[in-house]
């Protein structure tokens, strides 16, 4: 027996591929930026994300019966940042280092538009279950492409992975290095990281054309 | 048979496949089509696209040569050991380094470009022809050409195909390769090491405890932006006997070919003009605040401020971004009004730049890129202006 229905499965695979949040819905890309110059920084947000995301879901989806309309908006901005706040103090006590470099962006993930595009569009009209596998494929969609850009940033313009030299040693000249390679700083530098998504986006467009805008 | 007909018959061959674009344009580069068009109204003229591109490069070809002699007389003066300029030996250190750079420069671009064509079945498009000779003109002698090949293919795909190919392009694709090298490989694109040969290697003999002098190979605007004297005289600014990148030292024959360019009316001489003019305004609101005794020689942008206004225009490679980039047809204004705003305001922007980052003594190619993202915008706004103009002049008349 399958462990989810094929409907199930679908919101989770979805906005991994024809319905990513960053590439696609064009959401969350400022975070995208931001922090994804190392693997680890991406790796950790997306699993903030990933937390804030499906477990605000699941809580927007119990109350949904019982919000006011009017003031659907603060109420989903009360949910958010509670759970912000806590993966921040999560962040703070276990990795204090990593949380100086996400520095305020984990703060922003209030801002975040995948999560209250998700709370509007999805949550408030389904149920827990359904809208916390709605919440994990979104953020992992995200997730995915924030991994993908970390990796590329990280690996070309610091030449390591992780932390883990594995290009060689830019200043003893072991590996890569001792054949004149020289990291591109350009890498670091915000603008290559919207370069990079750019370049995301083409590939995923040109391999399935549904995907492409009219005008 | 002569080399057209087995160009031909080589099209003829690969017609209708995916590969028919790159033999098309190996045929029409050389010569003109077998068959042209029969019906239908036509204007025949001389001055097509691959006209426009060559007589550029014809304009070029004086800084690469004066380029390439330029790049041994800084090698072996920098050594010690000064030769005439005009001497083979001279020459030879040139032609070994600056050659490749045209020849990766050109395989590089021409062969995306070929690849792109492929791809999307359209022809192949000469508008690499130029960019292809002004990236070895604009970069340090001693740049490594993996660097080059990575910033070429990165400026031709980003900077060019991803808007739709030539003619589509918003940002002058060689100087986004040189933007791409500057950011990405810092340290092979300023400091005082790169613009001469041989004295990035003499620099890491000496770390290795060898013992020789260091070469410094410092350009004019590097030595000012950290004020220092400089001792080149103006005549040695002018006719280009001074470290930089390849081709942009001689004001001289930058000029030649500026003149090349106007007379053949390929160049517009409303940019360069403007851009001068644009400069010298920027140089004396400099020259008037050092004067009036506005900042002390104690600043750190006392030197490059007060540099006489005009020196602005013979030192760093103003001339050769003004005369060659800023004139680009397609990254340009395209309305005669807009060219002067356009232009004033990349001769003002290269000199403020210069003056006021000390970490990268040169404006022009920053001035260059942000007023090509200008340039629509201010079109669009001399065009509005235009068409309020004459609905004016269609209300007086009706009314």
């Amino acid at each position: 027996m399958a462990l989810l229905s094929k409907k199930d499965t679908k919101l989770i695979t979805d906005p991994l591929m024809d319905n990513n949040p960053i590439t696609i819905q064009v959401l969350g890309i400022c975070s995208a930026l931001a922090i994804t110059a190392q693997l680890k920084a991406s790796i950790v947000m997306a699993i903030s994300v990933m937390a804030v995301l499906a477990i605000g879901n699941v809580v927007i989806s119990l109350m949904r019966n019982i919000i006011p309309s009017k003031i659907r908006i603060i109420v989903q901005l009360v949910v958010v940042a509670a759970l912000v706040i806590i993966v921040d103090q999560v962040l703070k006590a276990f990795s204090y280092e990593l949380s100086k470099t996400l520095s305020v962006f984990v703060g922003l993930i209030i801002t975040n538009c995948i999560i209250m595009g998700r709370f509007e569009a999805f949550a408030l009209a389904n149920g827990p279950w359904k809208s916390f596998l709605d919440g994990i494929g979104n953020a992992a969609g995200y997730g995915l492409i924030l991994v993908m850009v970390g990796f590329f940033r990280e690996l070309l313009g610091s030449g390591t992975l992780l932390g883990f030299k594995v290009l060689g040693d830019p200043i003893e000249k072991t590996g890569l290095y001792a054949l004149g390679y020289e990291n591109n700083g350009f890498m670091l530098l915000s603008p290559m990281a919207l370069i990079v998504v750019g370049i995301i986006i083409w590939v995923q467009r040109s391999r399935n054309k549904a995907l492409i805008e009219d005008h | 048979m002569g080399l057209k007909s087995n160009l031909h018959n080589l099209k003829e061959k690969y017609k209708g496949t995916k590969m028919a674009p790159a033999f098309n344009a190996l045929h029409t580069f050389l010569y003109l089509p077998n068959e042209t068009t029969h019906n239908g109204t036509h204007i025949k003229a001389a001055d097509d696209l691959k006209r426009t591109m060559n007589t550029v490069i014809m304009a070029m070809v004086p800084c690469l040569i004066f380029g390439m002699f330029n790049a041994g007389y800084q090698h072996f003066s920098a050594l010690g050991a000064p030769v005439d300029f005009l001497s083979w030996d001279a020459f030879y250190i040139g032609l070994i380094k600056v050659l490749p750079l045209v020849i990766v420069s050109y395989g590089v671009g021409l062969g995306i470009e070929f690849i792109f064509a492929t791809i999307n079945n359209h022809e192949v498009e000469e508008g690499y022809l130029v960019t292809g000779m002004l990236v070895p003109l604009i970069v340090p002698i001693d740049i490594p050409l993996w660097m080059l090949a990575v910033a070429v293919a990165f400026g031709v795909v980003i900077g060019k195909e991803v808007f739709g190919g030539t003619g589509m392009n918003i940002l002058n694709p060689a100087l986004t390769i040189r933007a791409f090298l500057f950011f990405a490989y810092p340290t092979w694109m300023s400091g005082d090491k790169v613009w001469v040969h041989g004295a990035v290697e003499r620099t890491k003999e000496i770390a290795a405890g060898a013992n020789v002098d260091a070469i410094s190979g410092e350009t004019i605007l590097g030595s000012l932006a950290q004020g220092h004297h400089i001792d080149y005289s103006l005549s040695d600014m002018f006719f280009g006997f001074i470290p930089g990148s390849v081709g942009e030292t001689s004001t001289l024959l930058i000029l030649l070919g500026a003149l090349f360019l106007i007379f053949t009316k390929i160049g517009s001489w409303r940019i360069m003009l403007s851009a001068v003019v644009g400069a010298l305004v920027m140089g004396l609101i400099f020259n008037g605040v050092v004067s009036s005794g506005w900042i002390t020689e104690t600043s750190k942008f006392y030197t490059l401020m007060s540099t006489e206004f005009w020196h602005h225009l013979i030192i760093g490679g103003f001339a050769f971004g003004v005369v060659f980039m800023a004139t680009d047809p397609v990254t340009a204004s395209q309305t005669n009004k807009g060219k002067w705003i356009y232009g004033f305001l990349i001769g003002f922007l290269s000199i403020m730049i210069r003056v006021f980052n000390p970490a990268y003594p040169e404006g022009v190619m920053l001035a260059i890129l942000l007023m090509n993202v200008f340039a629509p915008t201010i079109d669009h706004y001399i065009i509005q202006g235009n068409v309020k103009k004459r609905m004016k002049r269609l209300k007086v008349k009706t009314a």
